[in-house]
């Protein structure tokens, strides 16, 4: 039972730092980004190919996935989606979408389209056991880093100049350049960001979530789920909307397995009829 | 009295007049002739395209669909393929299970089963913006794939087999070069086609137009916004869902497949390739998304999606109107030479 409660624990965040840079294009940017899953993605096979061919260590992958996905989604953001800011949700979704099966075939085509795994070094696996409750080492790493992402990413949206002037950029281009704000750069440097900490989330993911080209469009609805129930104006309702979700799955997964992903679909759909603007937002409209 | 009298045959000028007007849009251009022409003459010089012809007139009929919603009532939907998809799984169960053995029939019975899925459905997209309605769609469609998936009568992910079709009205059996259904197929699309163009050019199509353009301005002089999207909702449904069943009365066969995300996002590209809101967008974008789609299947079979991908790309990079703006040269000179051979009342607008 409280192994179950972990193993969600652990899904939730994950699926909240991929998703929180979701939140961000979605909710500050005004981007509907649905290829944010490819990225993600890119973290993934990142990490397989430096820790199963070129023997990097797993720990150390990690922040290089970070990197280079966060260096795509600067240059992918420079020249491709700064061009879409300013066009309709449609447009945005069409683009976007056709980001999204131009990854899938490219990584099917460089990969192959069978699962990937990541080769975990052996004091990442297994469990420990606390109060007689067995606990994933993994899902612990997983947890731990997730948790110090999330202070830290608050922290910086809250606390810093940075988040300040993201703040003002996203409230009203137009005054925050006149202030003397370069928008672009933030814009810039925020989506990076964002792409990055899903190629975090991918890597560690990859282990959990399984990895295949098809994974932008399988977890896709998960990203949206968080982001629409969380609501997009704060860090924290997609945190707690991420770790209700991964909780609910997974219990869900492991109780009543016939409905499968059958409850989450519908919580949603009712949650979005109900509180449009998602369940944590502050009320405020845009 | 002679104010009345005033007044009534000033109300039976103006009457007149905007139904003249209607009737001056609703009039069928020489193109739209010519297109249909063409249509039917593909019945007798392609004979060896069937099987592919059919899938373009399903597609053409599944775009209308949207095209009804996206191009005329200005709602966005991520998830079209959950009518597409229950319009197919109504059409195969009821085959399978000899509920209506008779296709036309159960054709109607599939489409009007749609449309009530529909009618509930719409009540899910009137609130909340464009984001809102796309992933509300987005997760219809994600709901009604996995009930298909649960269901044991529907098969899972094995698909529905077993279905097999009696002859069309008792008397034209489907055989196996398509050309039954090809002939089917088309006169569905055909019949429905001129629904379609009868009902956007109904004053219930102009005041669908009217709301897409400005919602709170409609409602201002009188029209009951909420209504006319339920309806043209419940009525996009019902031919999404005739489409769906045309695809597995023709195939004899309904998978997972129908409701995928793709086939929404297909049917998106589509519209956009052909251009939305003229009814004839959905028609040839069918034909050109088949056709590339086919030669890009050709050129390279397993990554045919990249090239997809990267025309929904270039599209949204270079304008959506640049893009479908290639076609007005051509219709501004038709309409130049029909004005002069076959005039016409001017439109407003």
């Amino acid at each position: 039972m409280l192994t179950i409660l972990f193993d969600g624990i652990a899904y939730g965040m994950l699926l909240f730092v991929v998703a929180c840079g979701l939140a961000v294009t979605l909710g500050l940017m005004n981007l509907v980004n649905l290829a944010h899953g490819a990225f993600a993605m890119a973290g993934g096979y990142i990490t397989v190919v430096l820790v199963n061919r070129l023997g990097v260590p797993f720990l150390a992958s990690l922040p290089l996935a970070f990197l280079f996905t966060a260096a795509i989604g600067a240059v992918l953001e420079r020249t491709l989606y700064v061009h879409v800011y300013a066009k309709s949700p449609l447009e945005q979704v069409l683009f976007t979408i056709g980001l999204v099966f131009m990854s899938v075939a490219a990584v099917d085509y460089v990969m192959g389209s069978q699962q990937q795994f990541v080769r975990l070094p052996g004091y990442l696996q297994g469990q420990i056991n606390v109060m007689g409750v067995g606990i994933g080492r993994y899902r612990l790493l997983i947890i731990a880093v997730c948790g110090l992402l999330t202070v830290a990413l608050q922290f910086a949206l809250a606390n810093t100049r940075f988040g300040s002037r993201l703040r003002a950029a996203v409230d009203d281009a137009r005054v925050a350049r006149g202030l003397g704000i370069n928008v672009n750069a933030v814009f810039a440097v925020t989506f990076a960001v964002g792409s990055g900490l899903a190629g975090l989330g991918g890597a560690l993911g990859a282990e959990i979530l399984g990895l295949d080209p098809t994974f932008p469009l399988k977890f896709l609805i998960y990203f949206l789920i968080v982001v629409t129930v969380g609501g997009t104006s704060s860090i924290t309702g997609p945190f707690v909307a991420s770790l209700l979700l991964g909780i609910a799955d997974v219990a869900g997964k492991y109780y009543v397995p016939t409905l499968g992903s059958f409850v989450i679909y519908t919580v949603m759909i009712v949650v979005l009829i109900w509180r449009p603007q998602g369940l944590f937002s502050r009320g405020t409209a845009r | 009295m002679t104010v009345a009298d005033d007044s009534s045959t000033a109300t039976r000028a103006l009457v007149a007049e905007a139904s003249a007007a209607l009737a001056a849009r609703a009039r069928w251009g020489p193109l739209e002739i010519a297109f249909w022409l063409a249509a039917i003459a593909s019945v007798f010089l392609l004979p060896t395209k069937h099987l592919i012809l059919t899938e373009i007139a399903i597609l053409g009929l599944f775009a209308l669909s949207l095209d009804l919603l996206l191009g005329y009532a200005g709602i966005v939907s991520l998830g079209h393929a959950a009518f597409f998809g229950f319009g197919a799984y109504a059409a195969g169960l009821l085959a399978k299970y000899h509920v209506v053995d008779e296709p036309v029939l159960a054709l109607l019975v599939s489409g009007i089963a749609t449309m009530l899925l529909g009618f509930v459905t719409s009540f899910l997209v009137l609130r909340g913006s464009d984001l809102t309605r796309l992933m509300v769609t987005l997760g219809v469609a994600l709901v009604l794939r996995e009930i298909a998936n649960r269901l044991d009568i529907t098969g899972g992910a094995d698909g529905l087999q077993g279905i097999v079709m009696e002859p069309i009205l008792g008397r034209f059996a489907f055989d196996i070069f398509g050309h039954a259904a090809y002939v089917y197929s088309l006169v569905v699309l055909f019949l429905l086609f001129v629904v379609a163009r009868r009902i956007v050019n109904s004053p219930f199509g102009l005041s669908l137009r009217s709301l897409k353009g400005n919602p709170l301005r409609a409602s201002a002089i009188g029209i009951h916004v909420n209504g006319r999207l339920v309806a043209i909702y419940t009525i996009a449904a019902g031919y999404a869902g005739i489409a769906g069943a045309l695809l597995t009365q023709t195939t004899q066969f309904a998978s997972l497949s129908v409701l995928d995300f793709e086939r929404s996002a297909d049917v998106l590209l589509i519209l956009i390739i052909g251009g939305a809101g003229y009814l004839y967008g959905g028609l040839i974008g069918a034909v050109l998304f088949k056709l590339m789609q086919d030669w890009l299947a050709n050129l390279t079979p397993q990554y045919w999606q990249f090239w997809i991908g990267l025309i929904l790309v270039i599209i949204v990079l270079v304008g959506r109107d640049r893009i479908t703006s290639w076609t007005d040269p051509i219709r501004a000179f038709v309409q130049r030479a029909t004005d002069r051979v076959w005039p016409r009342a001017r439109e407003g607008g």
